[in-house]
Order: C-alpha cells, then sequence, then structure tokens
C-alpha cells in the first residue's frame, strides 16, 4: 500500500482528526504572527474540505463507507456493543460539504472582519473545534458519539457567540445558547441510554435493526425529535437562535447555519435510519408533525423576520422561516413513505419533496450565510446593526450591495438562483399532499422577499447619509468570501440538475433506503 | 468528468421542468427588445434644467436625509392590520431563557400525546 492509498483508506477519519489537532495547533502558530496564524487556519480548512470532496467522491461512487477506529469491521460485526466508528453514507457527505464549505469561508472572511480584534488564537481555534464537532456530527455512526460531538460543537459555538465579552448582549447569547444546548444535549444522552439499556448498543445500524418500537422506544424517539429540534431552531423552539445569530461576530453567524443544519440532519438520521424500520407503525406519520412543525416554523419566523429593525436579528428570523421549508419537504416525503397505503411508488413526488428539502438545505446555508456576511460588512464598515440608522450605502459599498441582491434574489427564491429550483420541487410537491399547504410556503416565500426588499431599502438604497460620507468598501478578503458563496448560488441556480443529480439524489436514496445503511451488519460491504 | 450536456441538462420537477439557461437566455432577449424600443423614445432630457427637480404638489423639497423612508415605518399598514397576531408572537418571545426551556417541555408533550403514550 503506497502511502496515498494509506491516507486514502484513512481519510473519513482524517476528515475530523485534522480540524482537531489544527484547533490545537493554532494557538502555537499565533505566537509566530497574525498572518501565519490565518493562513494556517485557512488552509487546515482547505486541506479538509479537500478531504470532504474525495470521500464525496469515494460515497457516490462505491456506496457507503464504514470507518472503525483501532479495529477492523470484522471485529465489530462480531462484537457491535461498543466501538467507535464512522459510517459515511451519501447524506452524511452531502452535510459534510455543506460544513465545510461554511466554515471554509468563514476562515477567509474572518480575516478582515478580526484584523483589529484581540483575542484571535481563541477564535480560530475555537472555529476549528467547532468545524471538528460539526463534522463529527455528521460522519459518525455511533449515537453516544454524536452526543459527543454535539457537546464539542455547542461548547465552541457558545464561546463565540460571546466573542465579544465586552458587550452584554452577546455574553447573554452565549449563555442562552449553552443553557439550551445543554438541555437539548442532556435528553439526546437520555434518549441514548433508553436505547442503549434495551438493546446493549449504541451503534445506530446496529440500533435500527433492533428497535421493535416498543415503549421505550417511542419515549426515546419523541425526546430525540423534539431535543434535535430545539438545536435545529424549529418553532415554536427556536428563541434561541436570534439572539445566537444576531449576536454572534458575522462569521461566525455563517458557521452556526451548519451547525444548526446538523442537528437537523440529526432528526432526519433518527426518523429514516435509526426508526427507519419502524417508522410505518405510529397510526399517525411522524411526517405530519414535521409538516405541521415546518408550517409554524415558516409562519412565524417571516412575521417576526418583517418586524425586525436590527439587521441580524432580521436574517436570523428569516433563517428560521428557511429551516421551515426543509421540514416541510422531508415531513412531505416521510408522510407517503410511512403510509404503507399509498407507498413510494405510487406517490413519486414524496421524493421530489424529498429532494426540494434536501438541496434547500445547501441552498438556506449559502443564502443565509451569504446575507450574514453582508451584514457583518455593514457593521464592520459602519459600527452600525440597526436599520433604522442605516441608508444609502450602495453609494459607497457597491460590491457587497451586488451580494446581497443575489443573497436577497436566493432566499426569497427568484430564478434564476438556487432557491427557486428547491423552492419549486417543495412547492409542487407539497401541493399534491395538501393545496393549502403549498399556498402557505408560497406566501411566506413573497413575505420574505419583502423582508429582505425592507433591508435593501434601509440599508442600500436612499440618499447618501452625512455620517457615513468615510465609509468604504470592506476589505478583500471579506469580498473574497463573499463572491465564493455568492458565485456558489449563482451556479447552483444555473445548473439545478447537476446537482440534483450528482449530489442531492443520492442522499435522498440514502434517506429512503436505510437498508443500505445496515448492510455491513450482514457483511454486505 | 462533466459533460456540458449533463451541465445544461433541463430539470424535471415531477410534473414540470426548468431550465434556467434558456429562462436566462429569454431574459437577455427581452431586455434587448426593451433597450432597443427605449432607444426610439424622447431625447430631450437636459440634466441640471427645471426638468429634472422634483415637484412634490408646490411643497418645498425637504432635506435628502430626511427624506429616507426609516425600516420601521417600512409595511407599516401590513403590521398594523395583523397587530393583534404580532403582538402575540412578540409576548412569546421574551427573551426569558426559562420560557424558552417551557416551549420544549410543551412540545415534548405535545409529541407524547400524538404517540398516545399519555
Amino acid at each position: 500500500m503506497n502511502f496515498i492509498d494509506l491516507i486514502m483508506s484513512h481519510a473519513p477519519a482524517l476528515l475530523v482528526v485534522i480540524p482537531l489537532l489544527g484547533a490545537f495547533l493554532t494557538p502555537l502558530i499565533s505566537k509566530i504572527n497574525d498572518k501565519v496564524r490565518n493562513i494556517f487556519v485557512i488552509g487546515i480548512l482547505g486541506v479538509t474540505a479537500v478531504f470532504v470532496l474525495l470521500v464525496a467522491q469515494q460515497v457516490l461512487d462505491t456506496g457507503t463507507i464504514t470507518y472503525v477506529f483501532g479495529s477492523s469491521l470484522q471485529t465489530v460485526q462480531n462484537n457491535t456493543v461498543i466501538r467507535i466508528l464512522f459510517e459515511i453514507d451519501a447524506l452524511s457527505i452531502f452535510m459534510a460539504l455543506v460544513s465545510i464549505i461554511l466554515a471554509f469561508v468563514a476562515s477567509i472572511y474572518s480575516w478582515g472582519f478580526l484584523e483589529k480584534e484581540t483575542g484571535q488564537d481563541k477564535y480560530y481555534t475555537l472555529l476549528l473545534l467547532m468545524t471538528a464537532g460539526m463534522l463529527g456530527m455528521v460522519l459518525t455512526g455511533d449515537l453516544f458519539n454524536f452526543f459527543v460531538f454535539i457537546e464539542i460543537t455547542s461548547i465552541a459555538s457558545a464561546a463565540l457567540i460571546a466573542f465579544w465579552t465586552n458587550k452584554a448582549k452577546a455574553v447573554e447569547a452565549g449563555f442562552k445558547y449553552i443553557f439550551i444546548s445543554t438541555i437539548g444535549a442532556l435528553f439526546i444522552l437520555f434518549a441514548i441510554a433508553l436505547l442503549y439499556g434495551q438493546y446493549n448498543a449504541l451503534n445506530i445500524a446496529k440500533l435500527a435493526d433492533s428497535i421493535t418500537f416498543t415503549y421505550l422506544d417511542k419515549i426515546a424517539l419523541i425526546i430525540f425529535i423534539s431535543a434535535l429540534a430545539m438545536k435545529g431552531g424549529i418553532v415554536p423552539m427556536h428563541m434561541w437562535l436570534p439572539d445566537a445569530y444576531g449576536r454572534a461576530p458575522a462569521p461566525i453567524s455563517l458557521v452556526l447555519v451548519g451547525a444548526t443544519q446538523a442537528s437537523i440532519y440529526g432528526v432526519f438520521r433518527v426518523l429514516f435510519t435509526l426508526y427507519g424500520n419502524v417508522i410505518h407503525l405510529p397510526k399517525i406519520s411522524f411526517g405530519w408533525i414535521l409538516v405541521l412543525l415546518g408550517l409554524i416554523t415558516m409562519i412565524v419566523g417571516v412575521i417576526m423576520a418583517m418586524i425586525q429593525t436590527d439587521f441580524k436579528r432580521l436574517i436570523a428570523y428569516g433563517a428560521v422561516a428557511e429551516l421551515g421549508y426543509i421540514f416541510l419537504g422531508v415531513g412531505t416525503g416521510l408522510t407517503i413513505i410511512a403510509n404503507p397505503d399509498i407507498g413510494i411508488s405510487s406517490a413519486p413526488f414524496a421524493v421530489e419533496a424529498m429532494k426540494g428539502s434536501i438541496f434547500h438545505i445547501i441552498n438556506d446555508a449559502l443564502d443565509v450565510g451569504l446575507l450574514f456576511m453582508v451584514a457583518g460588512a455593514v457593521y464592520y464598515a459602519t459600527k452600525e446593526t440597526s436599520l433604522n440608522n442605516l441608508g444609502g450605502l450602495a453609494r459607497n459599498m457597491k460590491y457587497t450591495t451586488i451580494f446581497f441582491i443575489i443573497g436577497l434574489l436566493a432566499i426569497s427564491g427568484i430564478p434564476p438562483m438556487n432557491g427557486f429550483a428547491s423552492k419549486l420541487l417543495i412547492y409542487e410537491s407539497t401541493y399534491q399532499l395538501n393545496p393549502i399547504i403549498s399556498i402557505i410556503a408560497i406566501l411566506s416565500s413573497i413575505m420574505l422577499l419583502a423582508v429582505f426588499v425592507k433591508i435593501f431599502q434601509s440599508v442600500f438604497l436612499g440618499p447618501k447619509l452625512k455620517k457615513f460620507d468615510d465609509v468604504k468598501e470592506v476589505p478583500k478578503s471579506m469580498l473574497i468570501a463573499m463572491g465564493i458563496i455568492a458565485s456558489i448560488i449563482i451556479f447552483f441556480g444555473l445548473f439545478p440538475d447537476l446537482i440534483i443529480t450528482n449530489l442531492v439524489e443520492p442522499a435522498v436514496n440514502a434517506l429512503i433506503h436505510p437498508e443500505n445503511y445496515l448492510q455491513w451488519l450482514t457483511g454486505g460491504l | 468528468m462533466i459533460s456540458i450536456d449533463e451541465l445544461f441538462n433541463t430539470f424535471e420537477t415531477g410534473n414540470g421542468f426548468w431550465n434556467p439557461v434558456l429562462w436566462l437566455i429569454a431574459f437577455v432577449i427581452i431586455f434587448l427588445i426593451i433597450y432597443i424600443i427605449r432607444g426610439f423614445g424622447n431625447n430631450s432630457y437636459k440634466k441640471g434644467t427645471g426638468q429634472t427637480q422634483v415637484f412634490l404638489s408646490g411643497n418645498p423639497e425637504s432635506d435628502f436625509e430626511s427624506m429616507h423612508v426609516k425600516s420601521s415605518n417600512l409595511y407599516w399598514g401590513w403590521t398594523e392590520s395583523l397587530k393583534w397576531i404580532i403582538d402575540a408572537l412578540k409576548s412569546m418571545h421574551n427573551g426569558n431563557l426559562s420560557d424558552y426551556v417551557l416551549w420544549f417541555v410543551i412540545v415534548m408533550g405535545a409529541l407524547f400525546l400524538f404517540v398516545g403514550l399519555i
């Protein structure tokens, strides 16, 4: 085995190990100087991104990868009780791709954004830790491991939200985040314990094979969904989200979108894989719960966004509304899949709904991420976040304005941006389930457009204000970061079929065919 | 390697289709037609003359800065007509951490009822 083969055989582990080691090296590298440290962090995340792409290629070519830490797969097949392993299917790698894009772009953006700030060594260390945690959450095939990675992500995120320790509201938001995260994580741990107590296993595949939907299984399922949905910012458990997104430094808000989506991924993994064999047993499908939560999330998110006057809080509520679309599409799919009378073969729109939802995960991350970066750029240039005090910035910040317009069109689902393709799938398929759901989704999208037009009018249009005479465009690193995301948005928007066929469809297939996830148990790999 | 055909594939949505590149080409053609029609318009515009001054029904023009509509004033009619629901939502979003957890408990309780465990 040559060196490259050796590295590739351990690539799944390296996806977490590289940022983790990078995190611990960052304080040391910081001793050299800030520039070297920044290049090091961007390099670490760049290398991780390359490995994500390599593993993605492997997963899409050969199917699910199971990587066992410190042992062979055969050993684990004989004794599945406790063993850390990563199980990477198309959905996991799709989520890993989302996380690493956000983290990589955030590191570039942070270079300019934080150039005058102190405590950057801690900031970058925590950023890498957070990235390692997010990647671990979406790659692991072990429930306890999932809990550990949730904790790593939460602790790093809370510290980063409270990065500006001289601002009371930032510290308060950090405290709220860690409190909510701890409550959620403890409940998840309790649910894991319920399953472990019954089946003597922590491995997701092993548990999925064993679960018989006992009374305790039902309790564990409800706890999993509630706790992960709370961490995912689903209404009415979303209140921490505007606080956290709104007070964190802009690049952290960007990465937090990925962390939130990793929790949403948890909901889907639990429903479709862990309980995949028994999810058709409840009389009323769990899909309806997701649809209901999705609708409430969209409506409340967009109404609350409409009345905000703080730039970042407004975007945060917009992000909440977008999460509703993700739940809505997957809920529609699950409603059909879990109903044996209908069946997925006679209702192909269920798969289309899920394609829309999964595609919307990456679209939401990119669109909301770009808007947060624009909000950060405006704050960087003006030190102002209140929409009432801003105006006329299109004259001073031309590139930032263009990036905002791209973000605005994308998040509102205006063609030909990426948001349109995913929302179109969701509208069409939810219409088949119930036309009223589709109408509510379209109305919410129209209202989202109105909300972001409000920002555009308040911040960028209008006469030039005297107090902003000296405002200049933001540093190049911030423009490059926004440019990268804007380019991906346009690319995804122009070539949606390419993305759906090569990335989204395999991820959806991974969700609706849980048997593939369980293959290795019987030596099927 | 991705082929050109694959790149420009029409995206089938199940009940319809969507090809953004064709849409974009159509958009550019429409823009060009509008631009050509615009060329036939009146070209007697003179910058800096009375033609370009603002006329506000005889009222004096205000200071430019004060003419900018602030964020809070936008969609006033909409927010006023939905005041009842907005007030209810505002009271829900009170910033109290205990209430955040309460909502979690409520959702969990509702799910327990839904699954029929209570």
